[in-house]
Protein backbone atom coordinates (compact mmCIF):
# COMPACT_ATOMS: atom_id res chain seq x y z
CA UNK A 1 0.00 0.00 0.00
CA UNK A 2 1.23 3.57 -0.90
CA UNK A 3 2.61 5.45 2.38
CA UNK A 4 -0.74 7.77 2.52
CA UNK A 5 -4.23 6.95 0.68
CA UNK A 6 -7.35 8.72 0.75
CA UNK A 7 -10.51 6.54 0.49
CA UNK A 8 -13.03 8.83 -1.01
CA UNK A 9 -16.07 9.58 -3.38
CA UNK A 10 -15.73 11.81 -6.06
CA UNK A 11 -18.99 14.21 -5.45
CA UNK A 12 -18.67 14.13 -1.34
CA UNK A 13 -17.72 17.83 0.21
CA UNK A 14 -15.95 16.15 2.92
CA UNK A 15 -13.54 14.29 1.01
CA UNK A 16 -12.91 17.40 -0.98
CA UNK A 17 -11.60 19.22 2.42
CA UNK A 18 -8.80 16.29 2.63
CA UNK A 19 -7.92 16.50 -0.67
CA UNK A 20 -7.29 20.33 -0.81
CA UNK A 21 -5.66 19.44 2.90
CA UNK A 22 -3.33 16.99 1.27
CA UNK A 23 -2.70 19.23 -1.53
CA UNK A 24 -1.88 22.13 0.69
CA UNK A 25 0.97 20.33 2.09
CA UNK A 26 2.00 18.73 -0.93
CA UNK A 27 1.44 15.48 0.12
CA UNK A 28 1.76 12.65 -2.48
CA UNK A 29 -1.82 10.29 -2.03
CA UNK A 30 -3.12 7.18 -3.29
CA UNK A 31 -6.63 8.59 -4.56
CA UNK A 32 -8.84 5.29 -3.98
CA UNK A 33 -12.64 5.58 -5.26
CA UNK A 34 -15.34 4.51 -3.48
CA UNK A 35 -18.28 3.72 -5.70
CA UNK A 36 -21.20 4.75 -3.30
CA UNK A 37 -23.86 5.15 -6.00
CA UNK A 38 -23.83 1.44 -6.43
CA UNK A 39 -24.82 1.05 -2.80
CA UNK A 40 -21.70 -1.69 -2.31
CA UNK A 41 -18.52 -0.50 0.18
CA UNK A 42 -15.09 -1.99 -0.17
CA UNK A 43 -13.95 -4.09 2.60
CA UNK A 44 -10.80 -1.87 2.85
CA UNK A 45 -13.43 0.88 3.51
CA UNK A 46 -15.09 -1.64 6.48
CA UNK A 47 -11.81 -2.90 7.40
CA UNK A 48 -10.01 1.32 7.86
CA UNK A 49 -13.79 2.52 9.16
CA UNK A 50 -15.99 -0.17 11.06
CA UNK A 51 -17.82 2.22 13.45
CA UNK A 52 -19.03 5.01 10.95
CA UNK A 53 -18.40 3.15 7.40
CA UNK A 54 -18.03 6.46 5.66
CA UNK A 55 -15.21 7.87 3.48
CA UNK A 56 -13.13 10.15 3.86
CA UNK A 57 -10.64 7.71 5.18
CA UNK A 58 -7.02 8.49 5.24
CA UNK A 59 -4.36 5.94 5.60
CA UNK A 60 -1.08 6.93 7.03
CA UNK A 61 1.54 4.13 6.86
CA UNK A 62 -1.17 1.88 7.60
CA UNK A 63 -3.21 3.46 10.15
CA UNK A 64 -6.58 5.16 8.95
CA UNK A 65 -8.40 8.11 10.46
CA UNK A 66 -11.70 8.77 9.72
CA UNK A 67 -14.34 12.07 9.71
CA UNK A 68 -13.10 14.65 7.63
CA UNK A 69 -12.21 17.52 10.38
CA UNK A 70 -10.23 15.06 12.22
CA UNK A 71 -8.56 14.01 9.07
CA UNK A 72 -7.61 17.36 7.78
CA UNK A 73 -6.41 18.43 11.40
CA UNK A 74 -4.51 15.28 11.38
CA UNK A 75 -2.68 16.63 7.93
CA UNK A 76 -2.30 19.89 9.71
CA UNK A 77 0.07 17.88 12.37
CA UNK A 78 1.45 15.33 10.75
CA UNK A 79 3.01 17.90 7.87
CA UNK A 80 3.31 20.64 10.11
CA UNK A 81 6.37 22.02 8.74
CA UNK A 82 4.51 23.50 5.55
CA UNK A 83 0.93 25.60 4.63
CA UNK A 84 -0.38 25.87 8.04
CA UNK A 85 -4.02 25.72 8.08
CA UNK A 86 -4.64 26.85 11.77
CA UNK A 87 -2.87 29.89 13.31
CA UNK A 88 -0.19 29.64 16.06
CA UNK A 89 -2.20 31.39 18.96
CA UNK A 90 -5.02 29.55 20.87
CA UNK A 91 -7.81 31.99 20.66
CA UNK A 92 -7.15 32.15 16.81
CA UNK A 93 -6.74 28.09 16.73
CA UNK A 94 -10.20 27.74 19.00
CA UNK A 95 -12.30 30.92 16.96
CA UNK A 96 -11.26 28.24 13.82
CA UNK A 97 -12.73 25.24 15.02
CA UNK A 98 -15.80 27.05 16.38
CA UNK A 99 -15.96 28.17 12.80
CA UNK A 100 -15.18 24.62 11.31
CA UNK A 101 -17.36 23.24 13.72
CA UNK A 102 -20.49 26.04 12.45
CA UNK A 103 -19.84 24.69 8.87
CA UNK A 104 -20.57 20.85 10.08
CA UNK A 105 -23.92 22.17 12.46
CA UNK A 106 -25.11 23.34 9.63
CA UNK A 107 -24.64 23.29 6.02
CA UNK A 108 -25.09 20.03 4.76
CA UNK A 109 -28.19 19.35 6.77
CA UNK A 110 -29.56 22.51 5.67
CA UNK A 111 -28.66 22.22 1.62
CA UNK A 112 -30.31 18.83 2.09
CA UNK A 113 -33.41 20.04 3.05
CA UNK A 114 -33.46 21.70 0.02
CA UNK A 115 -32.10 19.49 -2.77
CA UNK A 116 -34.11 15.92 -0.96
CA UNK A 117 -37.44 17.63 -0.62
CA UNK A 118 -39.89 19.38 -3.57
CA UNK A 119 -40.90 22.74 -3.56
CA UNK A 120 -42.67 23.58 -0.33
CA UNK A 121 -42.43 24.47 3.39
CA UNK A 122 -39.02 22.05 4.22
CA UNK A 123 -37.36 23.12 1.06
CA UNK A 124 -38.19 26.84 1.80
CA UNK A 125 -36.83 26.69 5.73
CA UNK A 126 -34.08 24.97 4.15
CA UNK A 127 -33.31 27.56 2.01
CA UNK A 128 -33.97 30.47 4.48
CA UNK A 129 -31.68 28.51 7.32
CA UNK A 130 -28.73 28.06 4.69
CA UNK A 131 -29.11 32.14 3.54
CA UNK A 132 -28.67 32.66 7.20
CA UNK A 133 -26.06 30.37 7.88
CA UNK A 134 -23.50 31.82 4.89
CA UNK A 135 -24.49 35.18 5.69
CA UNK A 136 -23.09 34.82 8.83
CA UNK A 137 -20.15 33.27 7.55
CA UNK A 138 -19.53 36.16 5.34
CA UNK A 139 -19.73 38.25 8.55
CA UNK A 140 -17.15 36.15 9.96
CA UNK A 141 -14.85 36.51 6.72
CA UNK A 142 -15.40 40.59 6.97
CA UNK A 143 -12.72 41.87 4.91
CA UNK A 144 -10.11 39.38 4.70
CA UNK A 145 -9.46 37.15 1.53
CA UNK A 146 -9.62 34.16 3.20
CA UNK A 147 -11.22 32.85 6.85
CA UNK A 148 -7.82 32.02 7.24
CA UNK A 149 -6.88 35.38 6.95
CA UNK A 150 -4.03 36.35 4.17
CA UNK A 151 -4.23 32.84 2.77
CA UNK A 152 -6.06 29.69 3.08
CA UNK A 153 -6.95 27.81 6.36
CA UNK A 154 -8.97 25.61 8.27
CA UNK A 155 -12.12 27.12 7.87
CA UNK A 156 -12.08 27.87 3.70
CA UNK A 157 -10.93 24.15 3.40
CA UNK A 158 -13.69 22.85 5.68
CA UNK A 159 -16.46 25.28 3.79
CA UNK A 160 -15.39 26.04 -0.11
CA UNK A 161 -16.70 22.11 -0.89
CA UNK A 162 -19.72 22.86 -0.44
CA UNK A 163 -19.92 25.05 -3.19
CA UNK A 164 -19.89 22.64 -5.79
CA UNK A 165 -23.25 21.85 -4.12
CA UNK A 166 -24.63 25.44 -4.84
CA UNK A 167 -25.48 24.96 -8.32
CA UNK A 168 -27.64 21.59 -7.05
CA UNK A 169 -29.73 23.69 -4.67
CA UNK A 170 -30.15 26.69 -6.88
CA UNK A 171 -31.36 24.89 -9.27
CA UNK A 172 -33.22 22.77 -7.25
CA UNK A 173 -34.75 25.60 -5.04
CA UNK A 174 -34.97 28.00 -7.55
CA UNK A 175 -33.16 30.67 -6.03
CA UNK A 176 -29.82 32.34 -5.98
CA UNK A 177 -26.67 32.18 -3.81
CA UNK A 178 -24.80 34.67 -5.28
CA UNK A 179 -27.56 37.61 -4.84
CA UNK A 180 -28.04 36.68 -1.46
CA UNK A 181 -24.20 36.63 -0.41
CA UNK A 182 -22.15 38.07 -3.59
CA UNK A 183 -18.98 38.22 -1.17
CA UNK A 184 -18.67 34.61 0.19
CA UNK A 185 -19.08 33.78 -3.91
CA UNK A 186 -16.10 36.87 -4.50
CA UNK A 187 -14.23 33.88 -1.71
CA UNK A 188 -15.37 31.00 -3.98
CA UNK A 189 -13.30 32.54 -6.94
CA UNK A 190 -10.65 33.66 -4.67
CA UNK A 191 -10.17 30.07 -3.10
CA UNK A 192 -10.45 28.37 -6.69
CA UNK A 193 -7.15 30.36 -8.00
CA UNK A 194 -5.30 28.50 -5.62
CA UNK A 195 -4.33 24.78 -7.42
CA UNK A 196 -4.78 22.54 -4.06
CA UNK A 197 -8.25 23.82 -4.28
CA UNK A 198 -9.39 23.92 -7.87
CA UNK A 199 -7.93 20.09 -8.73
CA UNK A 200 -10.01 19.28 -5.78
CA UNK A 201 -13.34 20.76 -6.35
CA UNK A 202 -15.25 19.01 -8.63
CA UNK A 203 -17.54 20.66 -11.00
CA UNK A 204 -20.80 22.05 -10.06
CA UNK A 205 -22.67 20.63 -13.11
CA UNK A 206 -21.65 17.23 -12.79
CA UNK A 207 -22.94 17.07 -8.85
CA UNK A 208 -25.87 18.15 -9.79
CA UNK A 209 -26.58 15.40 -12.72
CA UNK A 210 -24.28 12.44 -11.96
CA UNK A 211 -24.70 12.75 -8.16
CA UNK A 212 -27.88 14.94 -6.81
CA UNK A 213 -29.94 14.02 -9.44
CA UNK A 214 -29.38 10.33 -8.95
CA UNK A 215 -29.32 10.35 -5.37
CA UNK A 216 -32.68 11.58 -5.75
CA UNK A 217 -34.30 8.87 -7.97
CA UNK A 218 -32.40 6.50 -5.78
CA UNK A 219 -34.26 7.64 -2.48
CA UNK A 220 -37.43 8.63 -3.78
CA UNK A 221 -36.32 12.60 -2.93
CA UNK A 222 -39.45 13.71 -5.61
CA UNK B 1 -0.94 39.94 34.20
CA UNK B 2 -3.85 38.43 36.28
CA UNK B 3 -5.63 35.79 33.97
CA UNK B 4 -9.37 36.11 34.30
CA UNK B 5 -11.43 33.16 33.75
CA UNK B 6 -15.22 32.87 33.50
CA UNK B 7 -17.43 29.99 32.73
CA UNK B 8 -21.15 30.50 32.08
CA UNK B 9 -22.81 27.20 32.33
CA UNK B 10 -25.83 25.64 33.70
CA UNK B 11 -25.67 22.98 36.68
CA UNK B 12 -26.87 20.19 34.69
CA UNK B 13 -25.52 20.22 31.50
CA UNK B 14 -22.70 17.60 30.50
CA UNK B 15 -20.86 20.15 28.48
CA UNK B 16 -20.70 22.03 30.69
CA UNK B 17 -19.51 19.15 32.68
CA UNK B 18 -16.51 19.19 30.83
CA UNK B 19 -15.35 22.44 31.32
CA UNK B 20 -15.80 22.16 34.63
CA UNK B 21 -13.54 18.55 34.52
CA UNK B 22 -10.75 20.52 32.39
CA UNK B 23 -10.80 23.87 34.46
CA UNK B 24 -10.46 21.23 37.69
CA UNK B 25 -7.88 19.01 36.29
CA UNK B 26 -5.55 22.24 35.02
CA UNK B 27 -6.21 23.57 38.71
CA UNK B 28 -7.32 26.74 36.89
CA UNK B 29 -8.80 29.72 39.27
CA UNK B 30 -12.10 31.01 37.40
CA UNK B 31 -15.58 32.30 38.17
CA UNK B 32 -18.48 30.10 37.60
CA UNK B 33 -21.43 31.21 36.51
CA UNK B 34 -25.29 29.71 36.47
CA UNK B 35 -27.32 30.61 33.44
CA UNK B 36 -30.80 30.30 33.32
CA UNK B 37 -31.89 29.15 30.40
CA UNK B 38 -35.30 30.41 29.88
CA UNK B 39 -33.86 33.66 30.65
CA UNK B 40 -30.37 34.54 29.17
CA UNK B 41 -27.82 36.97 30.40
CA UNK B 42 -27.04 39.90 28.25
CA UNK B 43 -23.55 38.35 29.02
CA UNK B 44 -24.21 34.71 27.31
CA UNK B 45 -26.17 36.12 24.89
CA UNK B 46 -23.00 39.17 23.50
CA UNK B 47 -20.50 36.22 24.26
CA UNK B 48 -22.84 33.53 21.96
CA UNK B 49 -24.68 35.20 19.65
CA UNK B 50 -24.35 32.40 17.52
CA UNK B 51 -25.88 29.71 18.94
CA UNK B 52 -26.68 30.88 22.49
CA UNK B 53 -25.44 28.19 24.55
CA UNK B 54 -23.41 27.18 27.31
CA UNK B 55 -20.91 26.34 28.28
CA UNK B 56 -19.13 30.07 27.39
CA UNK B 57 -15.45 30.24 28.68
CA UNK B 58 -14.54 33.73 28.80
CA UNK B 59 -10.68 34.38 29.11
CA UNK B 60 -9.50 37.83 29.57
CA UNK B 61 -12.84 38.97 27.76
CA UNK B 62 -13.03 37.18 25.10
CA UNK B 63 -15.13 34.06 24.38
CA UNK B 64 -14.78 30.62 23.55
CA UNK B 65 -17.82 28.28 22.71
CA UNK B 66 -18.32 24.70 21.99
CA UNK B 67 -17.56 22.47 25.14
CA UNK B 68 -14.58 19.91 23.15
CA UNK B 69 -13.58 23.48 21.51
CA UNK B 70 -13.31 25.24 25.37
CA UNK B 71 -11.66 21.65 26.14
CA UNK B 72 -8.77 22.03 23.46
CA UNK B 73 -8.59 25.29 24.27
CA UNK B 74 -7.61 25.51 28.13
CA UNK B 75 -5.34 22.08 26.74
CA UNK B 76 -3.62 24.53 24.47
CA UNK B 77 -3.42 27.98 26.84
CA UNK B 78 -2.62 25.46 30.15
CA UNK B 79 -0.12 22.44 28.46
CA UNK B 80 1.42 21.90 31.33
CA UNK B 81 -0.47 20.48 34.03
CA UNK B 82 -2.74 17.36 33.07
CA UNK B 83 -2.38 17.39 29.52
CA UNK B 84 -5.53 15.90 27.43
CA UNK B 85 -4.62 15.63 24.81
CA UNK B 86 -1.63 13.48 23.32
CA UNK B 87 1.04 15.04 21.52
CA UNK B 88 1.32 12.41 18.63
CA UNK B 89 -0.71 13.29 15.77
CA UNK B 90 -1.96 9.51 15.32
CA UNK B 91 -2.85 9.39 18.99
CA UNK B 92 -4.54 13.28 19.02
CA UNK B 93 -6.64 11.89 15.76
CA UNK B 94 -8.04 9.12 17.23
CA UNK B 95 -8.85 11.16 20.28
CA UNK B 96 -10.18 13.64 18.39
CA UNK B 97 -12.56 10.88 16.02
CA UNK B 98 -13.60 9.41 19.72
CA UNK B 99 -14.18 13.03 21.00
CA UNK B 100 -16.59 13.60 17.83
CA UNK B 101 -18.51 9.88 18.18
CA UNK B 102 -19.26 10.96 22.17
CA UNK B 103 -21.25 14.03 20.56
CA UNK B 104 -22.68 12.99 17.55
CA UNK B 105 -23.66 9.62 18.41
CA UNK B 106 -23.86 9.08 22.19
CA UNK B 107 -24.69 12.39 23.48
CA UNK B 108 -27.06 12.52 20.66
CA UNK B 109 -28.78 9.70 21.18
CA UNK B 110 -29.19 9.86 25.01
CA UNK B 111 -30.83 13.54 24.07
CA UNK B 112 -33.17 12.11 22.05
CA UNK B 113 -34.59 9.60 24.46
CA UNK B 114 -35.58 12.06 26.54
CA UNK B 115 -38.45 13.78 24.07
CA UNK B 116 -39.86 10.39 23.29
CA UNK B 117 -42.01 7.66 24.86
CA UNK B 118 -43.21 3.71 24.00
CA UNK B 119 -41.36 2.36 21.28
CA UNK B 120 -39.67 5.14 19.80
CA UNK B 121 -37.98 5.67 23.48
CA UNK B 122 -37.19 2.04 23.58
CA UNK B 123 -35.20 2.03 20.23
CA UNK B 124 -33.32 5.14 20.98
CA UNK B 125 -32.31 3.75 23.96
CA UNK B 126 -31.15 0.64 22.79
CA UNK B 127 -29.40 2.70 20.08
CA UNK B 128 -27.85 5.07 22.34
CA UNK B 129 -26.89 1.28 24.40
CA UNK B 130 -25.60 -0.13 21.24
CA UNK B 131 -23.03 3.59 21.22
CA UNK B 132 -21.58 2.78 24.78
CA UNK B 133 -21.24 -1.13 23.80
CA UNK B 134 -18.85 0.41 20.81
CA UNK B 135 -17.04 3.19 23.43
CA UNK B 136 -16.53 0.10 25.97
CA UNK B 137 -14.73 -1.92 23.21
CA UNK B 138 -12.51 1.22 22.24
CA UNK B 139 -11.66 0.88 25.90
CA UNK B 140 -9.97 -2.23 25.20
CA UNK B 141 -8.76 -2.72 28.96
CA UNK B 142 -7.18 0.48 29.49
CA UNK B 143 -7.63 2.17 32.45
CA UNK B 144 -8.82 4.99 31.10
CA UNK B 145 -9.35 6.64 27.42
CA UNK B 146 -5.81 8.34 27.38
CA UNK B 147 -4.25 5.42 28.73
CA UNK B 148 -2.94 5.52 32.51
CA UNK B 149 -4.18 8.87 32.88
CA UNK B 150 -7.91 10.49 31.77
CA UNK B 151 -7.35 12.29 28.62
CA UNK B 152 -9.51 14.64 25.91
CA UNK B 153 -12.06 11.62 25.35
CA UNK B 154 -12.44 10.88 28.99
CA UNK B 155 -13.15 14.28 29.70
CA UNK B 156 -15.78 14.60 26.82
CA UNK B 157 -17.79 10.90 27.76
CA UNK B 158 -17.71 10.89 31.44
CA UNK B 159 -20.53 13.76 32.28
CA UNK B 160 -22.76 11.76 31.20
CA UNK B 161 -22.50 8.93 33.45
CA UNK B 162 -24.37 11.68 36.03
CA UNK B 163 -27.63 10.98 33.92
CA UNK B 164 -27.11 7.38 34.13
CA UNK B 165 -29.12 6.83 37.24
CA UNK B 166 -32.23 8.79 35.21
CA UNK B 167 -31.80 6.75 32.02
CA UNK B 168 -32.03 2.99 34.63
CA UNK B 169 -35.06 4.33 36.66
CA UNK B 170 -37.00 5.67 32.96
CA UNK B 171 -36.00 2.94 31.23
CA UNK B 172 -35.98 -0.15 33.80
CA UNK B 173 -32.77 -1.81 33.29
CA UNK B 174 -29.06 -1.24 34.32
CA UNK B 175 -26.12 0.25 32.59
CA UNK B 176 -23.54 -2.59 34.59
CA UNK B 177 -25.72 -5.70 33.13
CA UNK B 178 -24.86 -4.13 29.44
CA UNK B 179 -21.47 -2.21 29.75
CA UNK B 180 -19.96 -3.01 33.28
CA UNK B 181 -16.35 -1.91 31.96
CA UNK B 182 -17.83 1.39 30.74
CA UNK B 183 -19.32 2.02 34.35
CA UNK B 184 -16.35 0.57 35.77
CA UNK B 185 -14.64 2.94 33.80
CA UNK B 186 -16.92 5.69 34.93
CA UNK B 187 -16.60 4.75 38.78
CA UNK B 188 -12.96 5.08 38.37
CA UNK B 189 -12.90 8.54 36.71
CA UNK B 190 -15.48 9.69 39.69
CA UNK B 191 -12.55 8.57 42.17
CA UNK B 192 -10.56 12.51 40.67
CA UNK B 193 -12.00 15.18 42.54
CA UNK B 194 -12.03 16.83 39.61
CA UNK B 195 -14.93 14.48 38.22
CA UNK B 196 -16.49 14.26 41.33
CA UNK B 197 -17.00 17.90 42.09
CA UNK B 198 -17.87 18.85 38.83
CA UNK B 199 -21.20 16.03 38.29
CA UNK B 200 -24.53 16.76 40.13
CA UNK B 201 -25.89 14.15 41.90
CA UNK B 202 -27.84 11.40 39.81
CA UNK B 203 -30.71 11.72 41.78
CA UNK B 204 -30.48 15.56 41.24
CA UNK B 205 -30.50 14.81 37.32
CA UNK B 206 -33.55 12.62 37.44
CA UNK B 207 -35.54 15.19 39.39
CA UNK B 208 -34.61 17.17 36.35
CA UNK B 209 -35.66 14.91 33.72
CA UNK B 210 -39.08 14.19 35.54
CA UNK B 211 -39.60 17.91 35.13
CA UNK B 212 -38.13 18.37 31.75
CA UNK B 213 -40.69 15.24 30.42
CA UNK B 214 -43.65 17.38 31.92
CA UNK B 215 -42.35 20.39 30.50
CA UNK B 216 -42.12 18.66 26.83
CA UNK B 217 -45.51 17.23 27.51
CA UNK B 218 -44.33 13.99 27.33
CA UNK B 219 -45.41 12.84 31.06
Amino acid sequence: MAEVVLLDFWGSPFGMRARIALAEKGVKYEYKEEHLLTGKKTPLLLETNPVHKKIPVLIHNGKPISESLVIVQYIEDAWSDTAPLLPADPYGRSQARFWADFVDKKIYDQGKKIWANKAGEVQEAGKKELIESLKLLEGELGEKPFFGGETIGYVDVALVPFYTWFYSFETIGNFSIQAECPKLIEWVKRCLERESVSKSLVDPEKVYVDLILVLKKMYGYE
Amino acid sequence: MAEEVILLDTWVSPFGMRARIALAEKGIKHEHREEDLGNKSDLLLKMNPIHKTIPVLIHNGKPVCESNNIVQYLDEVWPDKSPLLPSDPYLRGQARFWADFVDRKVFDAGRKVWATKGEEQKSLMEEFIGHLKTLEAELDGKLYFGGEKMGYVDVTMVPIYSWFHAYEVSGNFSFESHCPKLVAWAERCMQHDSVSKALPSPEKVYQYVLQLRKRLGIE
